[in-house]
This record gives structure tokens, sequence and C-alpha cells, in this order.
């Protein structure tokens, strides 16, 4: 049980040593009146049972339904050496590398990731990855609170839903402000945006792609940005960064995004990683763990955790986040993702996803009373059906498709909107299916 | 070893992408594309299996070294965990927020669901959520559900307090809800000075935030009442459960008095640290606080069967779906699999593996404090000091000798401290075999105190300057 | 012009009414290699003690406090490029900020060098 290996007669002999009688009398410090009021746990059990009760539960997990959703999380392939080599125990089971000699493995594998985020962006400092990309977007937030020494945050409503509540939730703890601009239609609404930006902006939020699945160019945004001495925060999707304009080129200050779609599998909801990337200038108010290159006394090149005077463990409560763990192994199954891919390879999925798309849009608006509402579009675009979004997207699923996520939760007035997703996983034949089903729903 | 840029060659192909089966579309016009393609590495498969093959060899973990963290329960991590969490990589969470997607995700959603009645159980709390992604992220979590609490009743309090042992986290993750922080030195006794404690509770004090046993291993006495000082105040109590390890099945913290907990299913529950994470940081509250916990939750309905509901009065999203779901489901495996003796057994032989750590030491390393331990054990190179050796050449020569090295510098109020939690998945043997090696390193440090500041010469690189990483901030390589 | 001393180990000098500022050289020692130093806004105004700036180094971060009241009106750049020099030279060239309207009174609060270095026997 509980893999504790000492057998009774060692168990006898460290209690000699110890000097006490029982395991029980180790825990007389602790007051009797403090005792477990109840602890009502079912036996344990073998392997055999235990694999059975997983089975069952993992049997209705809705993986045989085809998913033609996003909502910030996407079903990519992932090369099968990505599971191989973090599977390696030596990654998997070791922990933050705080003793750099015997941990080069960890802290290696991150510099490369961190170095893989600052190409993939466009920028020039990189973390060593955050929790998610939702928490990802409100550390941003903060970081600009922090570098600007302003207490307000301009939200564009076209990034994801789910991230700006937690956004939201962040910022109302420290008393910062934030407002939201709605979209314009499809697309971030850019006049508003820039006409928000006052002297207590601290940052203008943006996605790119955003929820609706439209691409843009946020340049102007940034340069307006800057003027009035705020940052530009972009989030993104990585994959679409093998086709789109990096953050970095648009002139924004901090990329952030959720990095799931990087070699991680869907798993309900994580774990996941985000990850963050900045102008040199910023590095100091970075958040989480960052790992930097330096040389032993030797002059061999080697990597440590540095800039720890930022964090938790010395500032305490004037760290720039309160965050110890970051997502290592995640970050490592998308570094590996990436160098599987190689730069050829993840231009080519890019470029199929949006071929997949394009595909998929041609067919579905091409329905009676469907029309496609973005101009222009990564893997994921907007339709306005002519039936209320959330009674098709039910009746669909009972036929084994998710079709796309119905916006009418989330933006007031879009009920007859669906936002659909396509990756390179999905076949033309699929894609077919999911228009005949559409239709069918529609109209029979 | 080069990096994986530095093995790059131009043209290089890796894995296939899947072959198109649909037209070529027209391409996004240019101002919307980016200039150059991303620079990733271009390798060979083969290239890539080996470079991460031979870089996962340049680490300690548990599967190889024994690995004494203290603070971070390094415990075995059970494979049997790995088969179960893979059997849902393929779900995806989106599917439980679509209209009438409930019902396909119901594996899943029960799991979520079992596994917040599992933790309340082992917690004595009465409503845990699995939201938050990691420890800190719990704390934050934690603080954020009581300021709603305070909010709602119009209260308007202003302070945090915490012990000057207490993990960074705890302070920083009150910063981050809002709060100020008033830390409170530790008495001779092992933990918080009840006295500077009771001064500095008053009506504007929101919460006392404890962790126990503390971060010196030791069981506070005190622990119940200084629960009841903060309810006499108004404040509410919060428990950082980091180590709970020594006490399953003994105490509960609800039992105590805590209001809020969170636990770390990556320590306590066995799931793998993966070289610094992912982790899953679980909050449970009582029933007062119920209504201030982050939405949706899985609710069962009348049928039996399980739904996601809103949860409107709380706090709001922490985390996008149910949180790490992958590690909640190792995490109830664990918890599944060793039943709740198995977990009672845990704690005694967690606690049993310590005091023996801390027997067979203290002769040759000074004990701040001396009382039982729980299951760490702390002590302070202070004799070593003398001779000029530090808690840190101590680590690095354990290194030399293959053991991953104890936590050192922490906690920071104990100078030069080595802080040892074995776990209960180490066996006698190798306890041994690492307690002769600190003996050894004991009589070094009197006979050839230089060898210690050399340490550690059997790794691919020796000590490193971390002053000239923080100056010169190269934190991507170039190209 | 004499040095003087804080508990927290800040130097002050005063010449007339402009003072210089800095951490001492047991203060340096104790932080290890300085890696960045974070210099006060020109224009600052601070009491005695108040938090005037703040210094990290590899394995710590403290805050400085400043040892007299005064209005920031020079600090020292080179500290951008180069925070070594405070371990190289804490109560000279390491000097951190200089502060205007300074009133010398504030100088009886504090140690002299002899009283500091007793001070500092009596931590240890």
């Amino acid at each position: 049980m509980g893999y504790c290996p000492n057998t009774p007669e060692e168990i006898r002999e460290m209690l000699a040593v110890i000097g006490a009688g029982s395991v029980e009398e180790l825990f007389s410090p602790i007051p009797q009146q403090l005792r477990a009021k109840s602890f009502e746990l079912p036996a344990g059990m073998s392997e055999f049972e235990l694999m059975g009760i997983m089975r069952e539960k993992a049997r209705v997990g809705g993986t045989e339904i085809v998913p033609f959703i996003g909502g910030g999380i996407y079903d990519h392939v992932i090369p099968a050496a990505v599971d191989h080599l973090a599977g390696r125990a030596e990654f998997y089971t070791a922990y933050t590398p705080y003793q750099p000699e015997c941990s080069q493995g960890t802290l290696q594998a991150l510099y490369e990731y961190q170095s893989a985020i600052c190409r993939l962006t466009g920028l020039e400092a990189s973390n060593a990855s955050l929790y998610d990309g939702g928490t990802a977007v409100a550390e941003a937030a903060l970081m600009a609170l922090r570098v600007t020494g302003r207490n307000a945050v301009v939200l564009d409503a076209s990034v994801n839903p789910l991230h700006r509540e937690i956004v939201c939730g962040y910022l109302a703890s420290l008393s910062a402000g934030v407002v939201e601009v709605a979209p314009a239609g499809c697309a971030s609404d850019l006049e508003r945006l820039m006409g928000c930006i006052g002297p207590e902006t601290a940052a203008v939020v943006v996605q790119n792609p955003n929820f609706f699945g439209t691409v843009a160019d946020f340049t102007a945004l940034a340069a307006k940005a800057h003027e009035a001495g705020a940052l530009l925060i972009v989030a993104c999707y990585p994959v679409a960064l093998g086709l789109v304009k990096s953050p970095g080129e648009m002139g924004a200050d901090i990329a952030v995004g959720e990095g799931q779609s990087l070699g991680n599998t869907l798993s309900f909801g994580g774990p996941y990683f985000g990850f963050i990337a900045t102008r040199k200038r910023f590095i100091r108010n970075l958040p989480g763990r960052i790992v930097g290159e330096t040389v032993d006394q030797q002059g061999r090149r080697g990597y440590v955790l540095t800039l720890q005077a930022r964090e938790q463990h010395i500032k305490r409560h004037k760290a720039t986040s309160n965050i110890c763990s970051n997502q290592s192994l995640c970050a490592l199954r998308g570094l590996i993702f990436a160098a599987a891919l190689g730069k050829r390879g993840f231009e080519e999925l890019a470029t199929l996803n949006y071929d997949k798309a394009r595909y998929a849009q041609g067919l579905l608006g091409a329905i009676k009373g469907v029309s496609v509402l973005n101009r222009e579009s990564f893997n994921e675009f907007t339709l306005a059906l002519p039936k209320p979004a959330a009674k098709v997207v039910t009746r669909l699923l009972d036929r084994g498709v998710a079709a796309g996520v119905p916006l009418g939760a989330y933006y007031p007035g879009m009920d007859h909107a669906l936002v659909v997703t396509v990756t390179e996983k999905r076949t033309k034949a699929e894609i077919d299916a999911l228009a005949a089903l559409l239709e069918e729903a529609l109209w029979n | 070893m080069e990096l994986i840029y530095e093995k790059s060659v131009a043209g290089r192909t890796g894995v296939r992408i899947p072959l198109s089966d649909v037209p070529k579309a027209a391409p996004l016009p240019a101002s919307l594309r980016r200039g150059d393609a991303a620079a990733f590495p271009e390798v060979s498969e083969l290239d890539l299996v080996r470079h991460y093959t031979n870089l996962s060899r340049r680490n300690f973990s548990v599967d190889t070294n024994f690995y004494p963290l203290g603070s971070c329960t390094m415990k075995y991590n059970a494979k049997v965990m790995e088969q179960a969490g893979a059997l849902f990589a393929g779900c995806h969470p989106m599917l439980a927020l679509l209209p009438g997607g409930e019902r396909l995700v119901q594996g899943p959603l029960s799991l979520v669901y079992e596994v917040e009645q599992q933790l309340a159980e082992i917690t004595g709390m009465d409503e845990v959520t699995t939201q938050p992604l990691a420890g800190a992220h719990g704390e934050m979590t934690g603080i954020m559900v009581i300021a709603a609490y305070h909010k709602a009743r119009g209260e308007k309090r202003k302070y945090v307090i915490v012990p000057d042992s207490s993990h960074g986290t705890n302070p920083a993750s009150a910063a981050m809800a809002g709060y100020e922080i008033i830390t409170i030195p530790t008495a001779p006794y092992g933990d918080m000075d009840l006295d500077a404690y009771r001064a500095a509770m008053n009506g504007e004090v929101a919460a006392v935030m404890m962790t126990c046993p503390n971060t010196l291993g030791i069981f506070n006495p005190h622990i119940a009442e200084i629960c009841e000082i903060a309810h006499q105040a108004g404040a509410l109590t919060y428990y950082d459960g980091a180590n709970l390890n020594a006490i399953m099945g003994k105490v509960r913290p609800g039992d105590v008095g805590f209001d809020v907990i969170h636990v770390n299913l990556h320590k306590t529950f066995g799931t793998p640290h993966g070289g610094g994470g992912p982790g899953s940081g679980p909050v449970g509250v009582k029933k007062g606080l119920i209504p201030y916990l982050p939405t949706p939750r899985v609710v069962r309905t009348a049928d039996g069967s399980f739904g996601v509901e809103a949860h409107p009065e709380g706090i709001g999203r922490v985390s996008d779906f149910f949180g790490n779901f992958g590690i909640m489901a190792r995490a109830f495996a664990y918890i599944t699999l060793l039943g709740g003796e198995g977990l009672i057994e845990v704690s005694e032989m967690a606690v049993l593996n310590a005091n023996y750590m801390m027997a067979r030491l203290k002769g040759e390393y000074e004990l701040p404090f001396e009382t039982t331990c729980m299951h760490e054990c702390v002590f302070s190179a202070s004799r070593q000091l003398k001779e000029g050796v530090h808690a840190i050449d101590i680590a690095k020569y354990l290194i030399d000798r293959g053991f991953h090295p104890p936590t050192v510098y922490f906690p920071l109020n104990v100078k030069e401290a080595i802080m040892i939690e074995p776990t209960e998945t180490e066996s006698k043997q190798t306890m041994d075999a690492f307690i002769e090696v600190m003996l050894e390193a004991a009589r070094m440090t009197r006979e050839n105190p230089a060898a210690l500041h050399e340490a550690p010469v059997s790794t691919p690189v020796g000590r490193l300057d971390e002053t000239r990483a923080a100056r010169a901030q190269q934190v991507c390589c170039e190209g | 012009m004499s040095m003087y001393f804080t508990k927290e180990h800040e130097w002050v000098k005063v010449d007339g009414s402009q003072a210089t500022v800095g951490i001492s050289g047991h203060a340096a020692h104790e932080l290890g290699d300085i890696t960045f130093v974070e210099l006060p806004q020109m224009g600052k105004v601070v009491k005695q003690f108040d938090t005037l700036a703040g210094i990290e180094s590899v394995k710590a971060a403290s805050d400085i406090y400043s040892p007299v009241s005064g209005k920031v009106v020079q600090v020292n750049g080179k500290l951008e490029d180069a925070p070594e020099l405070v371990n190289e030279s804490a109560e000279d060239a390491g000097w951190i900020c200089k502060l205007e309207a300074v009133d010398a009174s504030e100088l009886a609060a504090l140690m002299d060098a002899a009283a500091y270095a007793e001070y500092l026997k009596g931590l240890e």
C-alpha cells in the first residue's frame, strides 16, 4: 500500500534509533482534541481494479465527437516523439532546478523553450512558462501596471471571454480599472480602442486571431498606445503564428498566449502552459521563472534560474507575481513539438490549417441563409446562421459533431453566431459531413 | 552540450505533417502575414531524439536519485497514474460548456466531482474547487474568496497576517489579492509568536495564513487557539496544505478551525513534478464561503448525472475550465488506489522516515528547534560554518555522491538552513546511504573543507556564475 | 565630512544642505554580488527612514531607507550598467544618490563610524 517500502523489522529498527516506542508516539505532540473527526474513504485496490474504474470514466469523455471547436484549445497532431521524449522519467520526475549542476537537462530545455517563444512571437525575452493562456493575459496586464506605474487597462472584448473574466478578476483585486471595448461585428473596433487610451492607461489588450477568428494587424494601435505612454499586449494562438504577423512585427510590447496547441493534449482542460514574451528592457518586470545562460569556473557554458530577486521566494509580497510552479513539462512538450516540426514544417502546418478552413468556409458559407462574418481569418471563422446557434449545436452533438462554439452566451445579440474551428486533423470527408449535417439541421 | 538550434541545418526536415485533401487557398494579404518564418530548429527526428534523450540524462530525478527536497514532497510517482491520466488525452474541455454537451462528458465531470469530494473528506472541508492551477494559484484564489466574503458583509479589512517562516507564495498571493501583509516572527517554541500575533489581530485583519506542520516540520500545538483568536476578531483562517503529507488521517485542517485551505496535488498526492510543473492547487472551504467559490461548478443533478452550473455570486473564473484535469485525474487515481488506510500509512511512514533522519544526523548538524519533527526536519549548518563550510557546499558535495540535495536556505528564519523531507516512499537502506554521506561531509568539514568548496566535480558543469547570469540577462539564444 | 550610519546599514555624508547616500560595506557584503540597483526617481521627496531605493543581488532583495529627509537631485547613473560598483566601493564610488534640502540635525538620530562599528559587532 502507498508505496511505503519499509518492513516491520526496519520500522522497529528506526523507532529504536529515534527512541520512540511506536509510530503513533511520533504524533503525540498533536493534542487529542485536534485529531481527525472522520476519515471515511473507501478501501484501496490494485492497479487492475483502478484502471477498470478509470477506463469506465474515460469511456464517456466525448472523444468520439468530431471537434470543430476551439475556444482557445485546439485539436492538433502531436508527433510520437513528443510523448516519448517528454515521457522520460528524468524530465517528468525532476523538480524545479534549484541545484543547476544536476538539473542541466531541465534548465537547458527551458532556455531552448524561451528561445523558441522569442522566435515565435518576434520579441526579445521570454520566461519559462506560466500556468495557461488566461492567467498569462492577466499577468501581462499586471506587468503593464508595474512598467508604466499606471492603474487601468483597455481590454478589447474580442479577446477570449473566458480569459477576460480571469483578467477582470485579477485587476479587480488590485482595484485597477478595466475598460472593455465592444467589437465591431467580428473585428476589433480600432477607432474606439484608440479613443479609450488615456493618461491612466497602462496597456491595451487585444487578441490575434481574435475569439471570432478574425486576423488583423495592430501596428497602428501599437503606435497610438506608445504615443500615450501605454503598452500593447497581444494575446496570440501559436499555430496561427506560423502564418500571421507576429506581435513583435506589429510593435507589441508583450505577447502572451495559450501554448496547448503546441504538443499538448486536450485532456479536458489541462495541464497546458501559458507563454509570455516581451522587449529586453522590460525583462525585470516579467513574472515567473526565467532561465539564463552563464558559465562555470572552467568556462563551460551552463544554464541557471536567474533574476530570482523578482520572485516570491525572495521579494515575498513585493514580488512581480506569486507564481512558484511553472508548467515545465508542458513547455517541454511545446518545445519538442516545435523542434520536431522545424521551421518549415511549422509554416506548412499553419498553411494546412488555413487551407482546410478556407475549404470549410466556402462550403458552409454556401448553405442557404448562412453567411461568413469575418473578412480575414486563420483556422476559425464566424458564421451567421438563420436559426439560434445554440439549438443547432445541440442537435449536431446528437449526430456526433461539435459544430462550433455558439456566441450567444458570450456576446449579447449574437445568438445566431457560431465560431467554427478547422485544424489539420479535420478531413475533407469530415468537413463535407459537417456541411451536410448543418444544412439538414437548418432546413429540415 | 550544444543547443538544439546549434544542431540545426537549413533544409533538414522533421516530422511529416498530414497530407492536404483540400484545394490550396489564396493566401492572406501580405499586411497580415508574418515576414520570415519562425526560426525553429531544422533537425532530423533522430537528432531530435538524441538531443533530448541526452539532455534528460543531465538531470537528477526521483526515478534516478534520492531527492529529499524539503517542502516539495518528492515521493515516488506511480506509473499506473500516468496510464490513468493518458486515458483522457482526447477529451475537449469546451464540450462541457456547449449547450447539450454535458451528457457527452459525464466521465470526466464525474471525476471532477469525485476528486473534490475525496479532497473535502481528507481535509475536513465542506466543498472544494479544482480550478486553481498550482499551489500559489490556490492561495490567491483562497484569499480572493476571503476578500469576497468580507466585502459581502460590508467589512473593510486591509491586512493578512503571515508567520515569517511562511513560504513566500503566502504573502505574495495575499498581495495579489489586494492585501497588505503583517509578518509575525517565530518564537523559541518553533512557530508564530502568540503574543505578537494577538497584538496584531484586530478588526482590520482579513485573514491569517498558517502552514501546519510549519516549514520547520513542527506541529503547532497552539494551532486551534490561533484560529480562535482570528475568529473572535471576525477574521478568517487560511491553511497552506503544502505539508499535508504529515497528517493525513491524523488531523484535518477543517476540524481544527480553518475556513479555507489549499492542497498541492503534485506534492501530497504523488502527481509528477515535471521539472517544475505542472501542479494543481485545489481549494477547500467551509459552508459559509461556498457562495464565493469560482465559477462554474460541477453538480450532481436529481437523476444522478453530472452538470455544469454557473456560480454567479463567486469570485469569477481563475482558470478557463475545471483546473488541470490531467493532474486531477492522476491524483484521483492515487487516492482511489491507496484508499483511506493507504493514505494514513503514507503520513505515518513519512513522519517516521523524517524522525529517523533527524535522530541520525543531529549528532553532527545543529537542530535550531529541539522537538520531534513531522514529515521534514530542518538543520542549520551553523557548526560547519565555523570551519568556513556553508550549507551550499554540503549540498554540492551530495551531488557528487549521487544524491539530490535537500532544500537549502529555506525557511528564511534559520541560518544556513538544510531542510530534509525523505517522504514515505524511501527505504531505510536509501536513507542510510544518504545519512552516511551527510556524516562524511561533516567529517570533511573538519578534515578537508577545501574539497567541499570545489564540489560538484562529477557533473557536466560545476558551480555556475549566477552573478554573470543576472547581469547579462541572456535568456534566449540569438538567431 | 563624516559619515553617519543607520541601523539598516545605509550611510550618509552631509555637505551643507546636500547629502550623499549609499549602503555600507557590511550591507554590500551581506547581499553578495549586486545585480541591480533600483535608483530613485529624480525629484522624489523622502522623509527620514522612508523607502528611497531598492537593491538586488542574486539571492536577495532589499529596500534602501533614506538616512535623512530631502529631495533627490542626482542619481549615480554608473550603477545602471555596473551595479558591481556597490560591491567594489560601497562607501565611495558606489554612492546611490544625492539629496537636497537636508536638515543636518537629523544626523543626531544616526550612528557615527565608531558607533556603527560597535553596532556591527553586537550583531554577530
